[in-house]
């Protein structure tokens, strides 16, 4: 098996500070034919609703049945597509860099997005998924990673994944923030073949409304870390000034830019003016753990609020 | 069967509003729309612009501003916590509405 490429910090700054991280047509087309041969077919004619199609498709599926807990790498045979996937070097790299060497499985599943033909003898209407976060109120440091996997191309049409870049650290219980429909910055997955959306267990995200003739297909892989998720990327590009401070506010005309510095700073459109402000200090608080050194501060957001004396 | 007009009725239209702080003419940076007179759909991802840029822009078009979130006191020891957005206004507009029945 080729050597995993790891993440770069500045990699790992723009996922700890966006909560996501894509690789764009990553999986070559062997790989993404094999899988989509393997997720179960069924005739056209047989489809009555997405529920029926659903319970169809997971009846003559090749997808293992995999057991909550299993080592990652006991998940898949070796000749599955998705163990093709996942050895993939920028993708094993992806995975080492943030859970580890020896995440284990959490679940996977195969998420089928339904164009109107599937509604027409649906009492439901067709509509797109609420926004939600996944699993349940999660506040740990620790972090789980979603890998989506999209095995064909994604068009504007076929309403690709949603998702809610920086969102990741908000503390929120799963459907709870379904009354919001429209977010400033929301994102929409439109992708090549292959492409690999790694996310943050925290990303808000939801289903698009598929308006294509075809059913849009997305696969899911939950995982955990079983070690402390620290320095486990590529950290030979950390400069020796990654800790220093730079001129904040005011800042003249060519302020020096240190990148992780200015990638955990960046602003959301959606960010509120003080909770971006929060953001900020939990993306360097995120760093800090991702580091294992409770020193690092950028912009001074959380030296300025820890300076106390005894 | 032919439809029999039955007068006139009301029927709620409700806006949300998310804006940038607590104050009604910051911009809006989230929303969503529930149509109580069933003439248009609203969903989740369904638009990319907010309808209005800031929630005063809503009140100078008519929408009545029926419920705001309060200011919380932060919790000690969890001052930094993010979760729900913060700033959220519930502004309704009453429609008037043409009722249809079903009569011989």
């Amino acid at each position: 098996m080729a050597k995993p490429v790891l993440l770069s910090s500045e990699k790992m700054a723009q996922f700890a500070s966006r909560g996501f991280l894509m690789m764009e047509g990553v999986v070559p087309k062997r790989i993404n034919d094999q899988f989509l041969n393997d997720i179960g077919k069924v005739p056209e004619s047989e489809i009555s609703d997405p529920m029926s199609y659903y319970g169809k498709v997971m009846g003559t599926s090749a997808i293992p049945v995999v057991n909550a807990g299993l080592p990652l790498s006991d998940a898949y045979p070796n000749d599955n597509a998705l163990s093709k996937m996942l050895a993939l070097p920028k993708v094993a790299g992806a995975v080492k860099s943030l859970v580890g060497d020896a995440p284990n499985f959490d679940h996977h599943f195969l998420h089928m997005t339904f164009p109107p033909s599937f509604y027409e003898d649906s009492s439901r209407p067709q509509a797109s998924q609420h926004w939600h976060q996944d699993s349940t109120i999660d506040p740990r440091q620790a972090f789980d990673v979603q890998i989506m996997y999209f095995p064909h191309a994604v068009t504007a049409k076929m309403g690709g994944t949603r998702y809610l870049p920086g969102s990741h650290l908000r503390i929120v219980s799963e459907a709870a923030i379904g009354r919001y429909q429209n977010i400033k910055g929301q994102e929409f997955v439109t992708c090549k073949a292959g492409t690999l959306l790694f996310m943050h267990m925290g990303i808000w995200h939801g289903g698009g409304l598929n308006l294509s003739n075809k059913v849009r297909y997305m696969f899911k892989i939950r995982m955990c870390p079983t070690q402390r998720q620290e320095r486990l990327w590529d950290t030979s590009d950390l400069g020796n000034d990654h800790y220093e401070q730079r001129p904040i506010f005011w800042t003249g005309l060519k302020g020096k830019t240190n990148p992780i510095h200015a990638t955990l700073t960046t602003s959301e459109p959606w960010f509120e003016y003080d909770t971006g402000r929060l953001e900020y200090i939990n993306r360097v608080l995120f760093w800090r753990y991702l580091l294992g050194d409770d020193s690092f501060d950028a912009d001074y957001w959380l030296t300025r609020v820890e300076n106390e004396y005894a | 069967m032919t439809a029999k007009l039955n007068g006139l009725s009301t029927r709620q239209q409700v806006m949300v509003l998310y804006t940038a702080n607590s104050a009604l003419d910051t911009g809006v940076i989230a929303w969503s729309f529930y149509d109580g007179t069933g003439k248009t759909v609203h969903m989740a991802g369904d638009q990319n612009d907010p309808p209005y840029s800031t929630g005063l822009d809503a009140l100078l078009d008519g929408w009545r501003l029926i419920q705001a979130s309060p200011l919380i006191s932060h919790v000690s020891g969890d001052e930094f916590r993010t979760d729900y957005l913060k700033y959220e206004f519930f502004f309704e507009k009453m429609v008037e509405q043409i009722n249809e029945t079903e009569g011989k």
